[in-house]
Formats: C-alpha cells, sequence, structure tokens
C-alpha cells in the first residue's frame, strides 16, 4: 500500500504542486488579513469608550464646542480631573473602597478555597449532595434572599447569643461593613459558589501522591493544605482573587442593600451625575439657591471624568496581572 | 493521649468537614434560612416593627397582586425572558467564535486577548447607569448632538437591511442580524466570561486531532465542525447557564423586586415577585438544559 501511495505522488505533475502552493499562501494570507481586520475591529469597539473618556478627560472647557476637534483635545487640562475629584471627595472614597474590597476578597479567597478543596478530596455522609448544593446557590437568584437577608442584618443575632446576654433584639449591622465581610467570610458572597467551583475542579485535578507524602511526613490536615496544595493553586487563586476584586468593586446590588449610606466608589458612581448637576455650580461660585446651572456637556465631561477615576484602579490592576490571568484561566481546569 | 480513637476514614470525614464549615454554616444561616424565610414573606404581608416584623398570612395573595394588579411587573417579567432569550444565542454565538479567533496563533495574540477580556473588568451597572445619564446630558442640547456625533455608532442601518434582504433572508433574520450589529457593544461586553471558558476548552482539545484532520484532507470548515465543536459543546451547556444567570443581574425585574421591597415597603408582594421570577428563571433553565444535554457530545 504505502509504494502504490508514493507511486501516485511521482506522478504527480510538478507545476500542480506549484499552483497548489500559491493558491494555499495567497488564501492564508487572505484569511490572516481577514483575521486581524476582525480582531482590530472588535479591539476597537471595545477600547473606544475609554479613548473618548481618555479624551473628555483631559479636553478644556472651551474645546467642547469645536467642532474640529476628534480625539486629541487642543487645550490640554487637569481640570476636570480636580473637579470630579472633589465631587466624588475622591482619594478618601478610594482608599475606603480599596480597604472594604481588599478584606471581602481576602475571606472569599479563603472560604472558598477551603470549601473547594473539602469537597475536591473528602468523602463524608452527603458530602455529593452538599455540592449540589453549592451549585444550587449559583443558581437562585439574588433578589430572592434580599428581603430575608435585609431583615436579618438589620437585627443581627447569631442564634439568640446577643438576645441570651443583652436581652435586646440583635444589633443592627446596616450600613456597616459587617453583612458583607459575614458573607465574605462564610463563602456566600457575590458568586462565591462559582469560587467553589473553580478551587473544587483544581484541587480535584492535583495528583494525590503530594498530600499523601506530605501525611507521612507527619503534617496534619490544615497544615499539608496550607503549605502543599494552596502554594501549587496559584492560577485558580489568581483567577478567584481577580474576579472575586473587580464584581465586589463593582457590585452596586449588595452595596445599596446592605450599605446604602457607606463611602463606597460603585455607589458614588451611580449617583454621580446627579451630584455633578448639584455641586458643580456650587463648586464654581455661585450659591446653592441662585438656580444657576451648569452647562450640561460641561456636567457631562464632568461625569465622564469621575467615570475614569473610578475605573482607573481596575485598569491599573489588569495591566499588572492580566497575562497571569489569561493563562491562569486555562490552567484552573475550570472546563475540567 | 486521645479517648477517641477514630478510624482513618472517620477521622477524613471529619477533616473535609472541617474544611467545608466555614460554607455550610454561611450555607445554612444566610441561604437555606433566607430561602425558606422568602416563602414565609411571600405568603404573608409583613410590617417591619421595631427590632423586627409582623408576619399576617394572606396566602397566595401575594402572588394574584403581582400578576394581575401591579400594573408593569407581568410585561417586565415577559420582556426581560424574551430578551434574554434572544442574547443568549448572539452571546453563545459571538464568544464561540471569538475564542477560536483568539486561540489561532498569530502576532500580537497576548495583546488581543488582554483587550477582549478588558469587559470582564469593566462591566459595572453603576458605570452604565452614570454613562446613560451622562448622555441624557449630552443629547439635551441640539448642539451638543452636532459635536458628539462621534458618540454614537454613526453608519447606515438601512443600507444593511437592504443588502442583507437582497441577497434573500427572510426579514425575521435580518432584523435579528441588525439588532446585534447595533448592540455590539452590550454583547462584546457581556460574554468576556464566556469567552475565557471557551478558550480553556480550545486549548483542551489535542492538538494532533487537528493534525490528523489536516493529514486526511479536511478543510479548517470541515474540522471546526468535526472536532472543534463537537469538543467544546459541553461548554456551550455551562455558558447556556451562566449567561442566563449573568442576566439576572442587571435585569429591570431584579430592579423591580428591590423597588417594590425598598421604596413601596412591600416586602410580601416583593418576595412573591422574586419567586415568580425565580419559577420562571428555573424553567427556562431546566427546558434549555434538557434541550441542550441531548444533543451535546461527551467523550
Amino acid at each position: 500500500m504505502a509504494a502504490s501511495g508514493t507511486d501516485r505522488m511521482v506522478v504527480v505533475p510538478k507545476e500542480n504542486v506549484h499552483m497548489h502552493r500559491v493558491r494555499n499562501k495567497t488564501s492564508d494570507l487572505l484569511y490572516s488579513i481577514f483575521r486581524y481586520a476582525l480582531v482590530i475591529g472588535i479591539s476597537f469597539i471595545i477600547l473606544y469608550p475609554l479613548f473618548l473618556k481618555i479624551s473628555v478627560t483631559f479636553k478644556d472647557k472651551q474645546d467642547i464646542y469645536n467642532p474640529t476637534i476628534y480625539m486629541i483635545p487642543q487645550h490640554f487640562t487637569l481640570d476636570n480631573i480636580k473637579l470630579a475629584a472633589q465631587v466624588m471627595d475622591y482619594l478618601p472614597l478610594l482608599a475606603n473602597t480599596l480597604l472594604f474590597v481588599t478584606i471581602t476578597t481576602i475571606l472569599t479567597a479563603i472560604s472558598c478555597a477551603l470549601a473547594g478543596y473539602g469537597f475536591a478530596r473528602f468523602s463524608f455522609p452527603g458530602s455529593n449532595v452538599l455540592f449540589v448544593l453549592v451549585i444550587l446557590t449559583i443558581l437562585v437568584p439574588t433578589s430572592t434572599l434580599m428581603v430575608p437577608m435585609y431583615l436579618h442584618f438589620r437585627s443581627f443575632d447569631f442564634i439568640g447569643i446577643i438576645h441570651l446576654f443583652t436581652g435586646r433584639d440583635g444589633i443592627n449591622l446596616l450600613n456597616t461593613y459587617w453583612p458583607s465581610i459575614i458573607t465574605a467570610a462564610t463563602a456566600g458572597g457575590l458568586k462565591a459558589g462559582l469560587f467553589i467551583y473553580i478551587f473544587r475542579q483544581f484541587f480535584k485535578g492535583m495528583p494525590k501522591e503530594i498530600e499523601e507524602a506530605a501525611l507521612i511526613d507527619g503534617a496534619g490536615g490544615f497544615r499539608t493544605f496550607a503549605r502543599i496544595m494552596l502554594p501549587n493553586a496559584i492560577s485558580p487563586l489568581i483567577t478567584v482573587i481577580l474576579f472575586s476584586f473587580v464584581w465586589q468593586y463593582n457590585d452596586t446590588f449588595y452595596s445599596a442593600l446592605f450599605m446604602s449610606e457607606s463611602p463606597l466608589i460603585s455607589l458614588k458612581v451611580a449617583s454621580l451625575p446627579a451630584q455633578a448637576n448639584q455641586l458643580i455650580p456650587q463648586l464654581m461660585g455661585f450659591g446653592s439657591n441662585s438656580g444657576m446651572k451648569a452647562d450640561p456637556n460641561y456636567v457631562a465631561m464632568i461625569v465622564d471624568t469621575g467615570i475614569l477615576l473610578a475605573i482607573a484602579p481596575l485598569i491599573i490592576l489588569y495591566l499588572f496581572v492580566q497575562r497571569y490571568f489569561v493563562e491562569s484561566i486555562e490552567r484552573s481546569g475550570i472546563v475540567g | 493521649m486521645r479517648t477517641i480513637r477514630l478510624s482513618l476514614k472517620s477521622r477524613r470525614a471529619l477533616l473535609g468537614l472541617a474544611f467545608i464549615s466555614p460554607w455550610l454554616i454561611g450555607f445554612i444561616f444566610l441561604f437555606v434560612t433566607p430561602l425558606l424565610q422568602s416563602i414565609r414573606f411571600s405568603l404573608s404581608n409583613l410590617s417591619v416593627a421595631p427590632g423586627g416584623y409582623v408576619l399576617d398570612f394572606v396566602g397566595l395573595k401575594n402572588f394574584k397582586d403581582a400578576i394581575l394588579v401591579d400594573a408593569t411587573f407581568n410585561r417586565i417579567l415577559l420582556d426581560s425572558v424574551g430578551a434574554m432569550l434572544l442574547n443568549v444565542p448572539m452571546i453563545l454565538f459571538f464568544s464561540l467564535f471569538t475564542a477560536t479567533l483568539l486561540n489561532q496563533k498569530f502576532k500580537g495574540r497576548t495583546m488581543a486577548r488582554a483587550i477582549f477580556f478588558l469587559p470582564v473588568i469593566l462591566a459595572s451597572s453603576a458605570v452604565a447607569a452614570a454613562e446613560s445619564a451622562g448622555l441624557i446630558n449630552m443629547m439635551g442640547d441640539a448642539s451638543a448632538i452636532d459635536s458628539s456625533v462621534d458618540g454614537g455608532a454613526s453608519f447606515n442601518v438601512v443600507s444593511i437591511v437592504r443588502m442583507l434582504s437582497d441577497v434573500g433572508l427572510p426579514m425575521a433574520y435580518v432584523d435579528y442580524i441588525v439588532e446585534a450589529i447595533m448592540r455590539i457593544y452590550e454583547i462584546v461586553s457581556s460574554s468576556g466570561v464566556q469567552i475565557l471558558i471557551f478558550l480553556a476548552a480550545l486549548q483542551s482539545v489535542p492538538g494532533s486531532m487537528y493534525e490528523v484532520a489536516k493529514i486526511e484532507g479536511a478543510t479548517a470548515y470541515e474540522s471546526f465542525w468535526k472536532i472543534t465543536f463537537p469538543m467544546v459543546s459541553p461548554l456551550i451547556l455551562t455558558n447556556v447557564i451562566y449567561t442566563i444567570i449573568d442576566s439576572f443581574a442587571g435585569s429591570p425585574v431584579t430592579e423591580a423586586i428591590y423597588q417594590t421591597a425598598f421604596k413601596t415597603q412591600n416586602f410580601g408582594l416583593s418576595s412573591a415577585m422574586s419567586w415568580l421570577y425565580t419559577i420562571v428563571i428555573g424553567l427556562v433553565l431546566v427546558v434549555v438544559g434538557w434541550v441542550l444535554s441531548r444533543r451535546v457530545h461527551y467523550n
């Protein structure tokens, strides 16, 4: 059979092969042009709003009505940033938000890693049923739990302990960080079910021998986890930490529910247009009752600047971790 | 000295329980309890009292009110389920397509990936809300529209419609495609996680399969439908479910439920609404899951 195959190869005329190669090359070239056109086009769609905001941020007031200006402003200025930062009370706001988000992210990562490891490596009565319930927590819409959770944290009382000792009907935890911290520490925060799933899939794929070796060397269960398993779980950790950080940073649902009055960026951004409308005339020196209205385009400019200030930390974070992020998703066994 | 000697197996079981105990505590007190309470609330009239609340059992009245009495709820519910059913195929198609694209080797691939996942980071309902409010400001002034032409999609939609219908596509398809084009940013920005999932799936397809197909003379088109598609098909189900759940987050229904609870203080009605929503979503998930799982190829 092999001999007849080579026979046929010899019979093919030389020009024909050459033609074939040329045609292949042109179609490859055409395809790669098409691919670049697509990739660049989609990238443009994604980046365009961002570029627009950056351009607006550095644009001077007198450039607003100049129709000849496309992206690059004629008069550069940092006034917009100053004004937007003033309207938002930016730096304290940012510090506060970062502190809060970092705490919940770390707690979420720890509790979800523990749960994921527990589900991946141990069999106890009902372990499979419980894992199905983890998936269930992903599927139930958050709005279903909203009212009971709100009332629960309004008079928080863990199994009646507070009532037992003080005789009061629980403590009001609304407008404190505690509701989010408690849900994060108990692996029940934002999309925690998904994180547990990611960790479980990863730990399931790790070789058992590593653990056994650690056990024989005399390490206990938690020590094995902390010293051996977790340091090897860098990829799912990065994925979970980044997702958790970003989703918590952007979250308005739980923040508005539990901490509507707390200084958090996500809440501030949502009310930014109204605030800018109200505050800008004042900041420009008109009295609050003077009935002066700021130029709506100028307000829009400040709002855009404020939005850019709000998402800037995320973009900077992403610039640093995006390589690990994409790689880690590929290896974290999200697919499993 | 340990007084109770446990077998290795039950010691392992206890250790496992210890690992999941934070989750388990949270699950019981912050998931199951609220879930059961929510059912009770939906069947009652709830009034907030100092330090707690008072329940009045009213049966199915809240559910009746949500469907028949409330002026907008049933329309919003149907609308957002409809929008979801339209969105899911678009997002799915786009994310599979993009993942295949990003999985190929070309110069600048790392950068392209970084850009394509940017929307995952930047997708924020707060920013979207502020943006649309800013846009209304911009559009409030006629002279502003002139200067902000570059802000909108300024290509001619009519010409696309005419071109596609000249080709002979049925109008329903044309509408669908045009709508997809008009909302391309929305689709791109809500398919980041789905692209990641598909990309991870594509990476796990062994390269030797493509080599064999190439030797056998399969075209790229054929090897996509005969290898890539069957290999990622289990993830299509995952992605469909993820997309459906993800569409809860900023949906008008959630907003309506929130308003009912905290603006009009009608907690019972709000719970009933959220249960109707949960049931509808559950039904959609079951139907979609059932249909898809019959067609999915597992290896």
